[in-house]
């Protein structure tokens, strides 16, 4: 097993590479000198904010320095200052609101498993059925929804026309005041929109692929073996099935976290969410290079990390994997 | 013949199909179907409600929704398409290359692929954009330069599955070189799986151009897309439903329009993969 794990982290080496090779591409994507493209656009930058820049980068050293010196900082998570007013450590601004964003996309990876696994399995069970032909059509409408805009009609539902469930923010304005239970309660009404519309984009992928896994599984010779051992057609399919078919899932969820990574832009500028993306959108918006590059990278790793995790555990799940 | 015998039964293709034509016919047509002028600005009947004038209301200028949403189809389209072509011919050229010639040229195209991967691929395009202009065609091009990995292990499959087979080798033992092996043999063996993703290339691009241009990155006002006017259905959403429903029923529904086709011209080409 820890031979797996290192072979892994191995393998991990030309992919980090490969990152902080294209994020330095994305800085030098502009033609001639960066700093002078990058200023002109961008009416706020002084020439103050150009010299940073310049620093921040090497711009005037040969550009296989300025890769080395980056990612020499990179390593101890130097991602410079922040171009915006307060000037803070851009590894700061974004430690200080991983933690909501993580939690979002946690929860609502675990909302896609409790709900998306239970619809594929029971759809090819009784594949054919009415139940298999709704979810199918539910399924083409899910891949089909742009999820901003299912947030913005919801928004309009339970915010504006019932007045259910707050529309922004992860906080009442009262929240201090309130006892913890209550505030608990006002942090819970806040995420449950944002939870739900960011599951929903993963719900109709995995449930489709789960139904196909499952069909999979049922026709296989074991299954076959179950069967003519006369065990009832429960234990076949909930025992014997099942847990064959659950194991590609691990290596799904952790393929669908650039997914969610990417999506929180969308839904914590919806919802203004004080979440890592929202942050990165409004540093595309004010062109806070540092931020950007930062958020770049962290997503990219935090990319990796979970595939790591996703193979680890299956791994651990399925033997036959650490063989190969 | 075959082909469109058992296209005509699939009734999911059909309805797949009939959406995607109705909006192309929506775009050409659009300067001539639109009631009115889609920057027209009326200050008289700013955000009033659908009626028999603007039967989809106005928004927050007192342009009519319904012209805008004619005319935003036509970026949607140039989007989905030209972003799309570009992911197809990266992805054809790597993957064909990659399942040809093999060995460290395959090593290497698909660690790159994987690299690409580990990208959330909504961050890579934010970031392109905030060091370059958003506008139309950079938001094109983005789309079409972070779509071409799946198109590559397609397409190298594909690749490797052929290229042992009799008919390849028959040609080399003609005298073809690699490239006529490539474009005139192999590439024509793969157009099968090449237009199926590239079908549900188009779809994923419309909905990466709306998301951005709600976000105000993507196409930029006064050009009407389907995205930016959703931003001004946000902007006013305690005041006017109308601005927020109709544009996105247009995005789902094409969408879902392309979508169809795509799972019907696989099942069509290939019904052994049907799902």
């Amino acid at each position: 097993m820890l031979n797996y794990i290192l072979r892994r982290l191995f393998f991990m080496i030309p992919l980090l590479i490969g990152i902080t090779i294209i994020c330095f591409g994305v800085i030098h994507l502009a033609p001639g000198s960066p700093t002078d493209l990058q200023t002109q656009m961008n009416p706020r930058a002084s020439a103050e904010a150009k010299e940073r820049l310049r620093a921040l980068y090497d711009l005037d050293k040969p550009i296989y320095q300025q890769y080395f010196s980056w990612v020499r900082k990179l390593a101890v998570l130097d991602l410079g200052k922040s171009f915006s007013p307060d000037n803070r450590p851009v590894a700061d601004k974004i430690l200080e609101r991983l933690p909501i964003t993580l939690f979002i996309n946690v929860l609502s990876l675990g909302l896609i498993i409790v709900i998306a696994i239970p619809i594929g399995v029971l759809a090819a069970v009784r594949q054919n059925s009415l139940f298999d032909k709704v979810t199918a059509v539910l399924v083409f409408i899910g891949f089909a929804m742009p999820t901003f805009w299912l947030a913005l009609l919801l928004m309009i539902l339970f915010g504006v026309h019932l007045g259910w469930l707050p529309i922004s923010g992860i906080r009442s304005l009262n929240y201090e005041y309130l006892p913890p239970l209550s505030a608990f309660i006002d942090l819970l009404k806040h995420l449950i929109l944002p939870v739900l519309l960011s599951a929903f984009g993963g719900l109709a992928g995995l449930s489709r692929y789960m139904r196909a896994n499952m069909l999979e599984v049922i026709r296989q010779d074991y299954i076959t073996t179950a069967r003519a051992k006369g065990l009832s057609e429960r234990v076949v399919i909930y025992k014997h099935a099942l847990r064959n078919a659950l194991l590609p899932v691990i290596t799904i969820l952790g393929l669908s976290i650039p997914g969610l990574i990417g999506g929180s832009v969308i839904f914590e500028t919806i919802f203004a969410i004080p979440g890592m993306g929202q942050l990165f959108y409004m540093a595309v918006m004010s062109r806070d290079y540092p931020v950007v590059m930062g958020i770049l990278v962290i997503g990219a790793i935090l990319t990796l990390v979970g595939n790591l995790i996703a193979d680890v555990s299956y791994a651990v799940a399925d033997p036959r994997i650490r063989i190969q | 013949m075959d082909f469109w015998n058992r296209y005509k039964k699939n009734k999911l293709a059909l309805t797949g199909s009939a959406i995607v034509v109705f909006f192309f016919l929506l775009s050409i047509f659009a300067p001539w179907i639109s009631p009115y002028d889609p920057g027209a600005i009326n200050l008289q009947i700013v955000l009033s409600p659908p009626s028999a004038a603007h039967p989809l209301g106005t928004d927050q200028l007192g342009r009519d929704v319904l012209s805008r949403t004619i005319w935003g189809s036509q970026i949607s389209l140039k989007v989905g398409f030209v972003s799309t072509g570009i992911a197809i011919l990266i992805g054809m050229v790597l993957g064909a290359v990659a399942g040809y010639y093999g060995r460290w040229v395959d090593t290497l195209i698909m660690r790159a692929v994987d690299i690409m991967l580990c990208f959330p691929t909504f961050f890579l395009i934010l970031a392109v954009i905030a060091f370059l202009e958003p506008s139309i065609w950079n938001i094109m091009i983005i789309i079409g330069l972070t779509g071409w990995m799946g198109i590559t292990r397609l397409v190298r499959a594909d690749f490797i599955s052929l290229k042992e087979r009799d008919f390849v080798q028959a040609a080399r033992a003609i005298g073809a070189g690699d490239f006529r092996i490539i474009f005139s043999h192999l590439l024509p063996n793969a157009m099968a799986s090449l237009l199926v993703a590239a079908t549900f290339g188009i779809a994923g691009a419309i909905l990466t151009e709306s998301a951005l241009s709600f976000l105000g990155i993507g196409v930029q006002p006064p050009t009407p897309s389907w995205g930016n006017i959703l931003t001004d259905g946000k902007d006013n959403i305690d005041i006017a439903w109308w601005l927020s429903l109709y544009p996105g029923m247009a995005i789902l529904l094409t969408v879902l329009g392309y979508n169809l086709l795509g799972e019907g011209i696989r099942d069509t080409l290939d019904p052994r993969l049907k799902s």
